[in-house]
């Protein structure tokens, strides 16, 4: 009876959480959707806690409680633009948490194997459990693979964990944004893994608790170095694939558990951010190995020299081509989000619309440190979304464009990945902002952009550039848009 | 240091080099100023303007060039101004070093530095010492002006009750900046305007000023390379001449106002409107002849002089188009030089820091301390970037394209029936050793994945961040582990999952307040 009605209460919120996903296709029934994720949430922590295996529950809801307290409050205090290093902080504890189950899995199956038949007889909760698999027919092959279930949600969770930490210390600013590795690269990496590989089958013949927690340090040791070896600008694919782990973990602990709606949830979001970190990567043009294994892959000469000058321009210039102009498309990147100037953008915006001009942003996929991170600032500072476009609905638009304006993007406007085979952007889909009539560019000073190479954008003959921090850049201007 | 301004001795000329607005601003910069007595008469300035605006005015030439460090003139020097010159002085104005090399050399023996403002090199940061291009600009919209004086007809089309008037057709040679003037003024005047350059490059500049480009069906690889003398014309092949007039013989007929432009750096003007063009065209037809100090592109220029051929076609042949609008062309060139003694004293202390190493300075300083400086090394920075030969896209046929699309499509089923066959196979594998407990959760998992990819594609890209803040919240699903084992009598497990509670917590109520506080900020307009 309970445990029909577990079932029945998983099989609703697993509905309702795969409505949840699908309902974000579009930002009107996302609102929806995400009610309907809470919901499924709600439904399946009281089903469970009312279902087998529960108990404890005042320490259970104590935590649950403080720990939403805490959640609630930093999501409430959390400014927009930190929004990458929240998702990824958040994406750790997910982590931890499945190496902790994996743990207790482990723990739980060892007291129950050295129970006597009473002791068995008499065991609640998650040890029946376990208890009955034990006095199943197939027993050995159970145990098995219960013990490869744990071990890869324990490898998996701790994979997370510290690469989710190292991607929040990299978005933060804490950690060097630069790729960096230890002498031996990604030998390391794979060293650690083949260990980890050679434990798995200790694991599994002997359950011994040490190559449990040798395996853990190194795949501790993987998700760090992994994380570290890859730059700040590949963030938005590492963490959609983080996130893409921690759905795993999730199904691997579900599998060792047993819970079918934990096997559903985590199939969901493994499946879900590695599609996304897909998306992504096509968007750059790269595979995703290169990514994984970061830094730029596949330089095959020297980069095309870049003549010519950058010519600086004030705000009074570009105050008069904006007056002058009928369209304008703006350009958004990190250094927009940096300098927190989505307000001022979106106001500039707001005037420029007034006058009855045509004011559009376009959006590259991967603008900014985590996939959409633009269309949330701006949506933030109430810029309309339908005059916030992708980068193929727009980027026909650019040769019929009076001014088009770059805030604090480089890469995704450099046109040397077109005209250059040689550089290491080659190929990358870019926004044709060169093709406008006039460009601005808003930027702090001359240096290159994460990837470190040169734009020749920059040198166009009908490129300017609007030095300064792009806040006080797009203040300066607003006033004398009349 | 003393920057001051004589009268131009020259026979008509109007202009002068500095402007009470110009004093004004090289004030600013450290330096004190003096004029000749009327020597801004003509363009409209009176000695008491530049009084006012805190300019000594001195009685003589020679009197202006004694107290001044820097002489500023438009001209260049005569013969007697040259003598005037002292060593140490710097005179900063037109001079022409390669058709004047005799008074250079005069010059440079007597120890004084010349920036000749024709020298200034063509990169983008020298512009606004382009006294070239300023002047030039005034050119091309006078010799519009001119020509409307010289022609009986109206420039723009109209319908009256007393008849219709055809609209003035015009032909620009040479799309330099003068020619480009001259496009945007007589496309404003509402005339049918067509213009020739032999840069094809310069096709989008002529279209951008609302003319036609006239082209001649030519193989590319035969025509100059314009980029490569700094933006100038170079001179053409013979076989690109020969085309050139045979197109200009076909459209004299038809234009009533012709102003050429064309000009060569350090040559005579090229032949390009001959006698039987000029016959060919309609009485009362116009010929504006913008390079007739340099021979003129018209055989029948006459320099200085406006003459009326026996058909009726006026020839204008004036040579001083920025004279004859002295005010205008005043201020510009005032500016011009302002800007290059702004780049002569980077300190803005009032001292003048002739700094060799600068590209822009070097080109444009013919003679210093004692020598010749002219010609000067190729500057560092090329002018415009040379252009790459465009790769032509090619147009896929229907049928090419059909036949694309079908083996696309063909690769996709190839490949999905592939990974059908790999996928269940592998699936069937696992059920053979597998108990049917683990094949019962498989399959579960299996069908997850598949809808968790079919849902996330759909999702639009802008809420790329929502999604993943959600998938966050819901991937705490993970509390459902912790909740089933806390129920433990292990003390260890029961610390561990209770952890674990609370970190998923955190996520839960994080996770969904965030997506929601994103969310509920995307508005429609």
């Amino acid at each position: 009876m309970e445990f029909g009605f577990t079932t029945a209460a998983y099989v609703v919120a697993a509905v309702l959480f795969i409505q949840s996903l699908g309902g974000l296709s579009g930002q009107e029934s996302a609102k929806r959707a995400v009610w309907y994720g809470i919901v499924g949430m709600a439904l399946a922590v009281a089903a469970t806690l009312y279902g087998p295996g529960a108990g404890n529950w005042l320490i259970s809801l104590v935590m649950i409680v403080v720990g939403g307290v805490i959640g609630w409050y930093v999501a409430q205090k959390v400014q927009m633009t930190e929004m990458p290093q929240l998702v990824a902080a958040m994406h750790s504890l997910v982590g931890l948490a499945a190496v902790f189950i994996g743990y207790n899995t482990h723990i739980e199956l060892a007291v129950v194997q050295g129970m006597d038949a009473a002791a068995q007889e008499a065991a609640t909760g998650f040890a029946a459990t376990l208890v009955h698999k034990l006095h199943d027919p197939m027993a050995s092959a159970l145990i098995s693979i219960l013990r490869v279930e744990t071990f890869l949600g324990v490898f998996i969770g701790a994979v997370t964990f510290t690469g989710s930490v190292i991607a929040f210390g990299k978005l933060a600013g804490k950690v060097d944004g630069k790729a960096k590795k230890l002498p031996g690269g990604h030998a390391l990496n794979a060293g650690a893994a083949i260990i980890s590989l050679v434990l798995l089958f200790v694991y599994l013949q002997t359950g011994s608790t040490l190559a449990l927690l040798v395996m853990t340090l190194a795949a501790l040791f993987i998700g760090y170095h992994l994380i570290m070896g890859i730059g700040g600008a590949d963030m938005p694919v590492v963490v959609s694939m983080l996130n893409s782990y921690s759905g795993w973990a999730a199904a691997a602990i579900g599998f060792s558990l047993s819970n079918d709606l934990l096997i559903v949830v985590g199939a969901l979001v493994g499946s879900s951010g590695a599609i996304l970190s897909y998306i992504m990567c096509k968007a750059m043009n790269r595979s995703f190995v290169s990514v994984i294994l970061g830094g730029f892959g596949g330089t095959t000469g020297p980069a095309m020299e870049v003549t010519g000058e950058q010519i600086a321009i004030d705000a009074e210039g570009v105050a008069a081509a904006l007056n002058d102009a009928d369209s304008v498309i703006i350009i958004p990147g990190y250094g927009m989000a940096v300098a927190q100037a989505q307000q001022s953008v979106s106001e500039l915006t707001r005037k420029l619309r007034a006058k009855g001009k045509t004011v559009r942003f376009a959006i590259h996929p991967v603008a900014g440190r985590l996939p959409g991170h633009m269309n949330v600032l701006l949506a933030e500072a109430k810029v309309p979304y339908d005059i916030v476009l992708e980068m193929d609905e727009i980027n026909e638009d650019f040769p019929d464009t009076d001014v088009a304006i770059v805030i604090g993007s480089n890469d995704i406007v450099n046109p040397a990945a077109q005209e250059d085979p040689n550089s290491p952007i080659a190929g990358m889909p870019v926004l044709e902002c060169w093709k406008a009539k006039q460009v601005f560019v808003s930027k702090r000073g001359q240096g290159t952009g994460y990837s470190g190479i040169e734009n020749p954008l920059f040198f166009k003959e009908n490129t300017r550039m609007f030095y300064g921090d792009a806040k006080k850049s797009i203040d300066a201007l607003l006033p004398m848009i009349e | 240091m003393k920057i001051g301004a004589p009268r131009e001795v020259f026979e008509g000329e109007n202009r002068v080099a500095m402007t009470p607005d110009s004093a004004t601003q090289l004030v600013k910069l450290g330096h004190t100023c003096v004029i000749e007595s009327g020597a801004g008469a003509k363009a409209g300035f009176s000695d008491a303007a530049y009084a006012a605006a805190g300019v000594t005015v001195l009685p003589d030439a020679k009197a202006v060039f004694d107290a001044a460090d820097v002489v500023v003139k438009v001209r260049g020097p005569e013969a007697a101004e040259a003598a005037l010159l002292r060593s140490g002085q710097t005179l900063i104005s037109f001079f022409w070093p390669a058709q004047n090399a005799d008074l250079l050399k005069q010059v440079a023996d007597a120890g004084a530095t010349v920036v000749a403002m024709d020298m200034v090199p063509r990169i983008s940061r020298a512009q606004k010492m382009d006294a070239l291009s300023s002047m030039a600009n005034i050119a091309g919209y006078r010799a519009v002006i001119e020509a409307g004086n010289n022609f009986g007809r109206f420039f723009t089309g109209q319908v009256t009750a007393a008849g219709k008037v055809p609209p003035a057709k015009v032909l620009i040679v040479g799309a330099g900046v003068a020619g480009l003037a001259a496009i945007g003024t007589s496309v404003s005047l509402g005339a049918i305007v067509n213009a020739f350059d032999v840069r094809p490059e310069v096709a989008e500049q002529i279209e951008s000023m609302g003319a036609n480009f006239v082209y001649l069906e030519f193989d590319a690889s035969e025509l100059p390379d314009g980029a490569a003398t700094g933006g100038y014309a170079a001179p053409s092949s013979p076989a690109f001449a020969a085309k050139q007039l045979a197109k200009f013989r076909e459209l004299a007929p038809e234009m009533d106002i012709v102003i050429t432009t064309a000009l060569i750096p350090g040559r005579p003007a090229p032949k390009l409107w001959t006698e039987d063009m000029v016959k060919m065209m309609k009485p009362g037809s116009v010929i504006v002849d913008l390079a007739a100090e340099r021979g003129g592109n018209c055989d029948l220029t006459v320099a200085d002089q406006k003459i009326v051929t026996e058909n009726g076609v006026t020839i204008v042949g004036y040579t001083d188009f920025p004279s004859r609008m002295a005010a205008q062309a005043s201020t510009l060139y005032s500016t011009n030089i302002r800007h290059m003694l702004t780049d002569l004293t980077p300190k803005k202390d009032g001292v003048i820091n002739h700094n060799m190493e600068d590209d822009v300075i070097r080109g444009a300083t013919v003679a210093h301390a004692g020598a010749v400086t002219y010609p000067p090394p190729p500057p560092k920075i090329a002018a415009i970037a040379a252009a790459k030969p465009k790769e032509k896209v090619k147009e896929l046929t229907p049928e090419e394209k059909r036949a694309k699309e079908t083996a696309a499509f063909k690769a996709q089923t190839r490949n999905q029936i592939a990974m059908l066959l790999v996928g269940g196979g592998l699936i069937l594998l696992a059920g053979l050793y597998a108990p049917a407990s683990f094949m019962s959760h498989f399959i579960v998992f299996v069908l997850s994945v598949y809808v968790g990819v079919q849902v996330i594609w759909n999702v639009s890209h802008s809420l790329h961040t929502p999604l993943m803040a959600v998938t966050n919240a819901i991937s705490s699903i993970i509390i459902l582990g912790a909740l089933m084992q806390i129920g433990s009598g292990n003390w260890l497990v029961v610390i561990l999952a209770a952890a674990s509670v609370f970190m998923a917590g955190i996520n839960i109520f994080g996770g969904f307040m965030v997506t929601r506080r994103m969310l509920a900020m995307f508005q429609k307009s």
